[in-house]
């Protein structure tokens, strides 16, 4: 269908273009930015008056729930979610049920998803088999069937050697290695950061030393074998500092941050409001300024949402009981919106932490509005304020410590490859 | 955010913690307690009908055999009718949810819970849970609090030392795990106590233990010096695993209560415990049965602070 998205403020970081401009679309390709091309006849027209238009948003961090957990979410569930909230191309981890450790696996994920129709999904590779970090997965034959990087997830990676193993093969074929930082003997029982709240409470504890000791085992090993390294859902200020310093060092790491992370800290567990049981866990006033600074300064490519559906039951339970994580997909951009306006980041500059920049740790030609590109797009109204109600959210993981917020900016549309996917 | 002990004139509608409590609330415990005990400091074996035709359950998802029975004599002595479940061997062992528990308990009409449970913040969860008309009561719940052992504690200091805002107060032991420690830091910071000193080797105390207020010592001959309370903490046999310490003799040598470091403290100091006490571990037997220590009375108080808090909370 040949669409025309009129008079809306098109914001395309890779191209640096904040400006109103009329959008066309024929064949789910972008084929003319301003100006019509010779000929356009738009069967349809969005009037964008008053609102964004903008790439539509990846995603590094996303999880689906399947295979294995479909009581907690569902392929259809989670897409539904995604484009609700503007998202048209997400990574999920490999901690499935079982984890993606299989080309035959990650090709049922590809296909289902396919079928879909929703989002385009990048599947993430298991690092080691069963997730277990001892023997490597088929790299080669995971990247066939669809992965563009390859990780542990949150599962612990203890040996060393199996680490600087899985680093040197995945080096010899270019392919990514995620890691998040977490040191498993330090964290062991852990369920809130190693400061004021979890001695008040009576949590036990995650030092900063854990995300700091994997983090730079991590970058030794990077440096040893020449990976390219993608730092995972990056926590503290010390972290912060690391790898800033292996940025300037020339290091090829780049990382990412939860929209969580930007804005919560320890202080909001409250009364052991299990919605804040995340991993990490949330850090600091300090540690959050300096994951805001990094996020500034370029030290930190990307927000994600780290979305994680838990099921109600999960949650239900004393805080360390309950399980890690929180439904996201639906609240990332109004969450980079907010953090854009808190610290008065330009949103051309904003928006690239949610576009462009994902896309290219994911290695793929997206996140933009150039033309030729395929018509990944999302509009939203950014006036528009909201009130984060579970029942109202379309994944299926109801839980968020964002319950009852005020959410400035809502997603009109999503389109993926020139089709309305999403309409509100 | 809103106190979930308080209810919306600020009276006590759960006993969690003694955490965010106000002194006032706290001194009417007291002084409530004191209408239970005669001044002799013997109890007053007398039983009155206040929480008479109300159903106390106690709830405990962790063993123990000396609180639950101080929990269940208040409760009689208050005429309450009293029920003791020991779920730990029952119905979370079937994979029942704590909250289906509490629900099925509540369907048996129960007007007040008595909660103890190995994870921190177990009782918050079930006061946020229950119906409006419901009273929990924290007997403990993971490292995180256990109010009544503070408050019976804050009884005995006044019983013996009348005021607290001209004592010096020490905390012996492992902190890090104790959620007496934390309960009665609240508590005595709150009350007015201006000096609060916890003494412990690095490895059994929090990260951020002086964000609550305290005074750390590592040597426990500085820290006892010149204190009119010395309150010691258990020991748990555990601890010797997992690298906090080597053994329980080279723990007893730097930490253990003896006569000569007792010496240290004032003359007319106390020394308290809420037991079981390890002899020989945290605490010399001839300290445990000396003239100092006030232990049993703290078990016989501990009657008197649980009828008044189970009392006061029926009234609000």
């Amino acid at each position: 269908m040949d669409i025309q998205i009129k008079s809306g403020r098109l914001i395309d970081p890779q191209n640096g273009l904040d400006a109103q401009r009329d959008l066309y679309i024929s064949e789910g390709r972008i084929v003319g930015i301003g100006d019509a091309p010779k000929g356009f006849k738009a069967e349809q027209v969005i009037d964008a008056q008053g609102l964004v238009v903008m790439p539509g948003l990846v995603d590094v961090a996303a999880r689906l729930r399947e295979p294995g957990y479909e009581y907690k979410a569902t392929l259809e569930s989670e897409m539904a979610a995604a484009v609700a909230g503007g998202v048209t191309s997400l990574a999920c981890p490999p901690d499935t049920d079982p984890p993606l450790d299989e080309p035959g696996l990650v090709e049922m994920l590809k296909h289902r998803a396919r079928n879909l129709n929703q989002c385009r999904v990048f599947p993430i590779g298991a690092l080691t088999y069963g997730l277990k970090g001892a023997e490597l997965t088929e790299m080669a034959e995971l990247t066939e069937a669809g992965c563009k990087a390859f990780s542990q997830a949150d599962a612990p990676l203890t040996d060393t050697r199996v680490l600087l193993r899985a680093m040197q093969y995945a080096a010899t074929f270019g392919y990514r290695v995620w890691l998040r930082p977490q040191d498993s003997f330090l964290a062991k029982n852990g369920v809130a950061h190693d400061g004021e709240v979890a001695t008040r409470l009576g949590l036990p504890p995650i030092p900063v030393a854990a995300e700091t000791i994997a983090l730079s085992t991590a970058l030794q090993l990077a440096r040893e074998t020449g990976v390219t390294l993608h730092i995972c859902r990056l926590s503290s200020a010390a972290g912060v500092d690391m790898v800033r310093a292996a940025k300037l060092e020339g290091l090829n790491v780049t990382c990412d941050v939860s929209m969580n992370h930007v804005h919560l800290t320890e202080m909001d567990i409250g009364f052991f409001d299990a919605n804040c049981h995340l991993m990490p866990p949330l850090r600091s006033q300090r540690d959050r300024a300096a994951l805001r600074a990094g996020l500034l300064d370029g030290t930190i490519d990307a927000i994600c949402s780290n979305h994680s559906p838990v099921d109600d039951d999960a949650k239900l339970l004393p805080f360390a009981e309950a399980e890690a994580g929180a439904t996201g997909l639906e609240l990332l951009l109004s969450l980079v919106l907010k953090w854009a306006e808190q610290e008065n980041v330009p949103l051309l500059h904003a928006l690239s932490r949610i576009s462009i920049n994902p896309a290219q740790l994911l290695g793929q030609k997206m996140g933009h509005l150039s033309q030729g590109a395929h018509a990944d797009i999302c509009i939203f109204d950014p006036e528009a304020r909201w009130r984060v109600a579970p029942a109202a959210l379309k994944s299926q993981g109801k839980n968020t410590p964002f319950n009852g917020y005020e959410m400035q900016g809502r997603v009109r549309y999503t389109l993926l490859d020139g089709q309305i996917v999403f309409q509100q | 955010m809103n106190n979930p002990q308080l209810n919306k004139n600020g009276e006590l509608q759960h006993l969690l913690s003694t955490e965010g409590l106000p002194a006032r609330i706290l001194r009417d415990i007291l002084d409530r307690a004191g209408e239970f005990v005669n001044p002799n400091g013997a109890s007053e074996v007398r039983k009155v009908p206040l929480l008479h035709g109300k159903s106390v359950f106690n709830i405990f998802f962790e063993n123990s055999t000396r609180t639950r029975t101080t929990f269940e004599i208040a409760a009689k002595r208050l005429s309450a009718d009293v029920v003791n479940l020991n779920i730990g061997s029952s119905s979370t062992s079937k994979g029942e949810t704590l909250l289906d528990t509490v629900d099925n308990l509540c369907a048996m009409h129960a007007d007040m819970f008595v909660v103890r449970h190995s994870t921190s913040g177990a009782a918050h969860l079930i006061a946020k849970h229950v119906a409006p008309d419901i009273h929990v009561i924290n007997a403990g719940d993971g490292r995180h609090a256990h109010p009544t052992q503070a408050l019976l504690d804050m009884f005995t200091i006044r019983h013996y030392k009348k005021e607290f805002h001209n004592l010096t107060v020490a905390i012996v032991g492992d902190v890090l795990h104790s959620r007496v420690a934390r309960s009665q830091i609240h508590a005595l910071t709150t009350l007015g106590v201006p000096e609060v000193r916890v003494i412990a080797p690095k490895t059994l105390l929090p990260t951020h233990v002086d964000k609550l207020g305290v005074r750390v010592f590592h040597d426990m001959q500085e820290g006892l010096k010149g204190v009119d309370v010395v309150m010691m903490l258990r020991l748990q046999n555990e601890r010797m695993q997992g690298a906090l310490l080597p053994s329980a003799q080279e723990y007893f040598k730097y930490y253990g209560l003896t006569q000569e470091r007792l010496a240290l403290a004032k003359d007319d100091a106390i020394v308290m415990h809420p037991g079981p006490m390890n002899r020989g571990v945290e605490i010399d037997s001839s300290v445990a049965d000396g003239s100092q220590a006030v232990i049993l009375p703290q078990v016989t108080f501990g009657i008197a602070v649980r009828m008044a808090v189970m009392s006061i909370l029926a009234g609000n």
